[in-house]
């Protein structure tokens, strides 16, 4: 049985643990000292050999991204937060915000000190206000308490840091379009080359990372590399704040080594909730990953395991579903999501999720048909690697994943509703009945 | 002097070798898949892609296949390397299913109203979707609608429904003009192309994003639902309007010219031009001389041609050796010519001028010296690449549009500083990222010698001794004594090359061409014996044919006439007894009254003009001349560069001014020859350009210029690209879309004035008023900037032109 | 509604002096403009456009993207209720149902009197405490269609009503202005992270697991 490993959320339960007494009271900032001492390439040579992966959805290597920024370059760098979370079902870097904010606050230092970067950006999506007071409030701590702004305890290194609220554009989280977000301009994807680590915020170098990566930060430092590569694989190293959600007894944040499984998970989360108890489908890291079925409990969730299980570990927050839940309207509503999040800047993903939504709503109403179900196939393979981005590609997940394992439902979408097959009152997790 | 040889440095280029289509191709490196594949004639479907906007791989149409990536690439974004080896659609299936399912996707919500769309015939989603669409459409549910059409501006309407969001109009507008006035708003399904609230896209350029549209989304309240394209017949052309120069397609349906398109050459206007160049042709048709006149008992008649040549020919006969030739600016080359060469043969005189504006006799003198015959250039590629260049008494945006789409192009690419001379700070310097050197306007002279004499020039001293730094200088310098001689003397202190840009199309022709007193054909000097003999050799004379009295400038001539008929000496000959005057505007010209009072005064007026006027309503003999749609001819641009034309119209009966002139010199008894076309073209292009001596720069010193007294205001001001000019006659979408017209100070001059607080102002002279309202802005102070010629400003009625000192006020006279 | 002041154009200048460019700024001075009036008006967008020398139009196309930017009066509170998958399966479309009724509005409409605006939301990154709805954009987690109910008529009746996470509801507009000026004083509110945020520490705790401790300093 892999053990529940808390780091980042280990004093959550304190009253004081997103002040910045009550982080220092649990060793906050003495990774900061530490990084302090060392010189920059040191600190990215050890994120490197952490072998942290960004805990964004992609999971490339934190280290390798940071050394793609040219140093001396005579430029300004910037490093950028990625705190858009508004992915289905990523539900963890928003409660890391609220109740371990200095964790962020202290890893943007140690990362922009590692990345000569002297203004940092913490772009939160905007409909999280609490999250956005949190973060602010631990920033203008650290500014009072001389951790951010110039020469830094005598370090000699300046840094500013900004808090940016978002408005509202799934998009937002792809790198490139937040930065353009974050310029002012509509939140569309950038042409890739060149990439931000040259040609970022302001054209200059910039680093994009998640906010779990970098609450991460502090902890590497401060623990080494070794005491990070203890848990988890070779492939995959260090732990992982999971949000479990769905159907299951005791939703919510479990901090635990890569490598754990669903049924370990599940199993931490009071098991499955309602239905005839067993899990029906689950995703391992947001809507944009394909989904897996009770077959793949036992798979560990590791980047590579996940690849193997024709997945991908995403943003690590399995949403679980009981058998109570109709997979076609679970689907539909997604394509939902991803036809009003669509940016419109390409044609596959502008016109494919508005064609594919029609089409999965016939399905909802029972008035789906078969060669429905063969060209949904084929659109989504006009839309997946044809796309400007990873919008078009994760449109083009979820159906082709839920067609694999779960084709009959389709087919019964043909002719009934699928409200009638699976009504939606048996999934609900409170027992108040709607009385319509 | 002989032509200098064009500085075509050819750098070295990294090469790199890849395969298209299993054909093995060396090219630059860096260059873009697509056009590599243009180079080879394979052609790659596209919608976003456009050559001169950056590379936005938005559409997804040009999906090809590379070796080695596992999924299709946009042809429009890659760059390629050595060894890369691609497959677009005619080899690689991967290619082509890809593009077919981005052609479905296109025309999903794309309405099946082809029929009777503009685009319908001429579509590149239509033409693309007959090699790359799917004969049936898989699409059941409801299409995507938007209420139709909206104005994004007066002149150009948007039907949502049927953009395919490639970005090309939006991206123009930022990229190219400068204008971010029409920008994608919404987003996603419903991102759509848009305005901001009450703020329309007036951009001197609008009618570009028309054209560049891969799809009928953007149309012209003009052209809108007026023909079909495989209705027109199109003939390459040259516009008229300014200097410029563009390569323009005018496209005719049953005789009459329905649409005018921007035709692609790179060293020109590229593929863009003005809307001015692009919407102003209806005065082709309205108020058109159908025949000659002639004066019968006071009143004009309806004349056959052969009556009125006759007339015409007896009356100037009659006047030969004291008759003068006035032209406006916008005849052909060859018409100019023409009128240059009857005015030495037919007429025997050297009274002639085409400058039917502001003008000097510096300026004559620079224009001889600096200007005329000289080979091409500077050049707009020369602008391009220029490290520096001053504009002085010259905006660009109004007055040679696509100059400023070169400087603002260069100004993008990071290459290149602008300095600007000008007492305002206009919206078209800070598009350039141009520098602003607040002058008023007449102390351009001072401001120019400081370059060379004074602190306050250091940069741009330093600037114009780069090589390859180009002067421009505009035709309102002519108001300022001085400043001609003093930035030629610039020129040669720096090794800045010099460039002067008239506004009108057919100035430059007309200089080289022969049509100012002191010059004949090819900038020859009329007092140079040997450029006299040259010229009676091409024409077929002897040498003393050609007049060497010293002729007159339009003022003149004038005074001439108004002097002869003042002094009422019976006895004396008057000096000037008959006048032909060609394409001339009377209100143009800077002292209106006094024009007005010559033409009726003047014993015997010959006017060739295509349209009624205050000059054919006061003739003795009228002739309807041809336009320029249905002529065959060229115009000079500002660079040097014959842009020659042929008739658009073909079934036109009009006669060129040239041959009009023919058939006046046969009566004659001129040894002129038929003024054809073909005939003119020849001989002065023999006469061009011209080795004989050329002569000396004007140093003509510059006077300081009085500060205004209390209550008034220097002024600065030009004719906006979009005014009451009469070629713009006829089209109200397009008049919609000008700038505003506003009276335009500092802060400081506004409060000096005691008008700050006004929302009007009055400017005044002794002549009259004219009240504007008034807008504060970057204006050196002292000085006031109006537009010269917009309804509500007309300037040159009041008296008052460039550097006039007008009485200014608060609210209404 | 409230007319945008000198005041209002000064906050906007200030908001610029975060970013080394000054556009970045278009987006907390776009919250900023509904602070003081509950949406977007064209007279925002010229204000905006003035400070950042940009046109209306590139002012437009921002304000157009971005969903949190309104083009109709929001009113008093803005109801945000998850309808994207996991919430609305977990009983999120019968929350909606119910509060629409008691409202009388649809999606991207408000009640007859304008104090509610309602709306559809996607995934609000609080999964974790489905069903999941907001008020003002404050966390009301866990909701039943009879609990969110009752949150609309507390409010309507002008009672107190607590964020789950967060501080008391304050308004629409009042939060606007936090997401342009996040420094309100509110940041302690809601304390420490809930028991759904603490349910693998607990279960930690009650299992006697922990991370592995860190290697004595000076390694």
């Amino acid at each position: 049985m892999t053990p529940l490993t808390p780091v980042i959320t280990a004093h959550w339960d304190e009253p004081d643990y997103f002040t910045l007494e009550g982080y220092r009271r649990f060793g906050g900032y003495r990774a900061l000292a530490k990084a302090l001492t060392m010189e920059p390439d040191a600190i990215i040579g050890t994120v490197k050999d952490s072998g942290l992966r960004g805990r964004g959805g992609a999971g490339f290597p934190t280290g390798l991204k940071w050394s793609f920024v040219p140093q001396n370059d005579g430029k300004p760098h910037y490093l950028v937060v990625n705190a858009d979370e508004s992915e289905p079902g990523a539900c963890k870097d928003v409660p890391i915000m609220m109740a371990n904010p200095h964790a962020l606050v202290e890893g943007v230092i140690i990362s922009s000190y590692a990345i000569r970067a002297q203004h940092a950006f913490i772009y939160i999506r905007g409909e999280v206000p609490q999250a956005i007071r949190r973060v602010a409030a631990a920033v203008r701590e650290a500014e009072q308490a001389g951790l951010i702004g110039d020469n830094i305890q005598g370090s000699g290194f300046n840094l500013r840091v900004t808090v940016h609220s978002g408005a509202g554009a799934y998009i937002c989280g792809e790198e490139t379009a937040l930065l353009d977000s974050l310029e002012g301009r509509r939140g569309q994807p950038r042409l890739k080359p060149p990439f931000p680590a040259t040609h970022g915020l302001y054209a200059v170098p910039t680093v994009v990372n998640n906010v779990e990566t970098i609450a991460n930060i502090p902890w590497i430092v401060n623990n080494g590399v070794e005491w990070f590569r203890q848990f988890g694989t070779e492939k995959s190293p260090g732990f992982k704040v999971f949000a479990v959600s769905g159907h299951v007894n005791r939703p919510g944040i479990y901090e635990a080594p890569l490598g754990i499984t669903m049924r370990e998970l599940l199993d931490y989360a009071g098991g499955v909730r309602g239905g005839d108890g067993t899990v029906k489908f689950w995703i391992p890291g947001g809507s944009s990953v394909p989904m897996l079925t009770a077959d793949h409990l036992d798979t560990p969730l590791t980047y590579e395991a996940m690849a193997e299980a024709g997945t991908m570990l995403g943003t690590g927050t399995p949403m679980v579903f009981n058998n109570t839940i109709s997979v076609v309207k679970a689907v539909t509503r997604w394509l939902e999501f991803y036809k009003h999040e669509s940016c419109g800047k390409c044609t596959p993903c502008r016109e494919g999720t508005y064609w594919i939504t029609g089409v999965l709503e016939r399905f909802e109403h029972g008035a789906g048909t078969d060669p429905d179900m063969k060209l949904l196939e084929e659109v989504c393979g006009q839309i997946a690697g044809r796309s400007f981005c990873a919008l078009g590609d994760a449109a083009a997940t979820p159906y082709p994943a839920a067609l694999k394992y779960f084709r009959d439902e389709f087919v019964l979408a043909t002719h009934t509703p699928v409200d009638e097959t699976f009504p939606p009152v048996a999934g609900y997790v409170f027992s108040e009945v709607a009385a319509r | 002097m002989t032509l200098a040889p064009q500085q075509t440095s050819v750098q070295p280029v990294d090469s790199v070798t890849v395969t298209v289509d299993g054909i093995d191709v060396r090219v630059p490196k860096g260059m873009l898949v697509i056009r590599v594949a243009e180079l080879m004639g394979i052609e790659i479907p596209r919608f976003c892609d456009h050559p001169l906007l950056d590379p936005v791989a938005a559409c997804r149409m040009c999906l090809i296949e590379i070796e080695g990536q596992g999924k299709p690439q946009p042809a429009c974004a890659v760059t390629v390397s050595d060894g890369m080896v691609i497959k677009t659609q005619r080899t690689s299936e991967m290619a082509e299913h890809a593009q077919e399912g981005v052609m479905e996707f296109l025309l999903l919500n794309h309405p099946l109203d082809c029929p009777i769309c503009d685009k319908g015939g001429e579509c590149p989603l239509q033409n693309q979707a007959m090699t790359a669409g799917r004969p049936e459409a898989r699409f059941e549910e409801n299409r995507r609608t938007f209420p139709k059409p909206i104005n994004v501006s007066a002149q150009i309407l948007l039907d949502r429904e049927r953009c395919v969001s490639c970005a090309r109009c939006t991206r123009f507008a930022e990229q190219i003009a400068g204008d971010p006035m029409l920008e994608l708003l919404e987003r996603g399904a419903q991102q759509q192309v848009g305005i901001g609230p009450d703020a329309p896209f007036d951009s001197y350029y609008s009618g570009n994003t028309i054209q560049i549209c891969p799809v009928g989304a953007l149309t012209s309240s003009l052209y809108r639902f007026r023909s079909r394209p495989f209705d027109l017949v199109s003939t390459p052309t040259t516009c008229e309007h300014c200097a410029s120069g563009c390569a323009l397609r005018t496209d005719v349906r049953r005789g009459v010219v329905t649409r005018r398109l921007a035709w692609d050459d790179p060293e020109v206007n590229e593929e863009w031009n003005c809307d001015k160049g692009r919407f102003a042709f209806l005065y082709n048709a309205d108020g058109r001389l159908e025949t000659p006149l002639v004066r019968e008992d006071g009143e004009l008649r309806v004349a056959s041609w052969p009556e009125a040549v006759d007339i015409a020919a007896r009356g100037l006969a009659a006047a030969r050796g004291r008759a003068g030739v006035m032209l406006g600016g916008r005849l052909t080359r060859e018409d100019a010519y023409a009128y240059a060469k009857f005015a030495r043969l037919a007429l025997d005189t050297n009274d002639i001028d085409f400058r039917n504006r502001l003008s000097s006799d510096e300026e004559a003198q620079f224009l001889a010296s600096s200007v005329a015959g000289r080979p091409l250039g500077p050049t707009y590629a020369d602008l391009e690449s220029a490290p520096f260049v001053l504009l002085v008494g010259l905006e660009t945006e109004d007055e040679s549009p696509i100059i400023f789409l070169r400087l603002r192009k260069a100004s993008r690419e990071g290459r290149i500083r602008v300095q600007s001379i000008s007492a305002v700070r206009t919206r078209a310097l800070d598009k350039m990222q141009a520098t602003w050197w607040p002058c008023q306007p007449g102390n351009e002279a001072w401001a120019l010698r400081q370059i060379i004499d004074g602190p306050q020039g250091a940069d741009a001293l330093a600037g114009l001794r780069q090589p390859g730094a180009v002067i421009l200088v505009g035709e309102r310098l002519a108001a300022v004594p001085g400043a001609l001689s003093a930035a030629a003397a610039l020129a040669s202190a720096t090794g800045a090359q010099l460039a002067w840009v008239p506004r009108r199309a057919g100035e430059r022709g007309a200089l080289d061409a022969g049509a100012l007193p002191a010059l004949l054909p090819g900038g020859r000097q009329v007092a140079d014996a040997t450029a006299r003999a040259q010229v009676a050799a091409a024409w077929g004379v002897d040498s003393s044919v050609i007049p060497t009295a010293p002729g007159r400038a339009a003022a003149a001539m004038i005074d001439a006439v108004l002097g002869d008929r003042k002094r009422g000496d019976a006895d004396e000959e008057p000096s000037v007894k008959a006048l032909v005057v060609a394409g001339l505007d009377v209100e143009d010209y800077p002292d209106a009254d006094d024009l007005r009072r010559a033409l009726d005064a003047v014993p015997f007026l010959v006017a060739v003009s295509s349209h009624h006027n205050e000059v054919t309503e006061r003739a003795d003999v009228v002739f309807p001349a041809a336009v320029v749609a249905e002529k065959a001819g060229s115009f000079t641009d500002w660079e040097g560069r014959v842009r020659p034309f042929g008739p658009a119209i073909r079934e036109a009966s009009s006669v060129a001014d040239g041959r009009i002139l023919g058939m006046i010199a046969d009566v004659m008894d001129v040894p002129f020859g038929s003024g054809d076309f073909a005939s003119l073209r020849a001989e002065l292009d023999a006469l061009t350009p011209s080795t004989t001596d050329r002569s000396a720069a004007p140093t003509v010193s510059s006077s300081t210029i009085q500060a205004p007294g209390s209550g008034y205001a220097l002024l600065s001001t030009w004719r906006l690209l979009l005014d009451r000019g009469r070629l713009q006659e006829g089209e109200p979408h397009l008049a919609a879309t000008a700038r505003p017209t506003e009276a335009v100070m500092s802060r400081a001059t506004a409060e000096s004035l005691g008008v700050a607080n006004s929302a009007t102002v009055t400017l005044s002279t002794d002549s009259g008023a004219v009240t504007l309202p008034l807008s504060i802005g970057d204006v050196a102070d002292g000085s006031v900037w109006a537009p010269l010629n917009s309804e509500g400003s007309a300037l040159l009625g009041i008296g008052a032109t460039y550097g006039s000192v007008v009485r200014v006020t608060g609210g209404a006279a | 509604m409230s007319e945008l002041t000198a005041e209002t154009r000064a906050h906007m200048v200030e908001l610029t002096h975060r970013y080394p460019e000054k556009r970045s700024a278009i987006m907390p001075i776009l919250h900023l403009a509904q602070s003081v009036q509950d949406e977007i008006t064209p007279e925002a967008m010229q204000m905006c456009a003035e400070v950042l020398d940009l046109t209306t139009a590139e002012v437009n196309a921002v304000a157009t993207f971005y969903t949190m930017y309104k083009r109709r009066p929001v009113g008093k509170h803005h109801i945000g209720i998850c309808t994207n998958t996991l919430c609305a399966l977990l009983g999120g479309d019968a929350v909606y149902e119910a509060v629409s009724e008691r409202l009388g509005a649809g999606h991207n409409e408000t009640d007859v009197d304008g104090t509610f605006w309602l709306e559809r939301i996607e995934c609000q990154a609080a999964c974790t405490h489905a069903p999941a709805m907001t008020v003002d954009w404050e966390f009301m987690d866990c909701q039943t269609p009879a609990s969110a109910v009752d949150v609309i008529d507390r409010l309507a009746r002008g009672e107190t009503v607590v964020s789950t996470r967060g501080p008391a509801i304050r308004d629409f507009q009042a939060t606007e202005h936090t997401l342009a000026f996040p420094d309100d004083g509110l940041a302690g509110e809601g304390g420490e992270a809930d028991a759904i945020m603490c349910a693998g520490l607990t279960v930690a705790k009650e299992r006697g697991m922990s991370a592995p401790p860190a290697p004595a300093q000076g390694a």
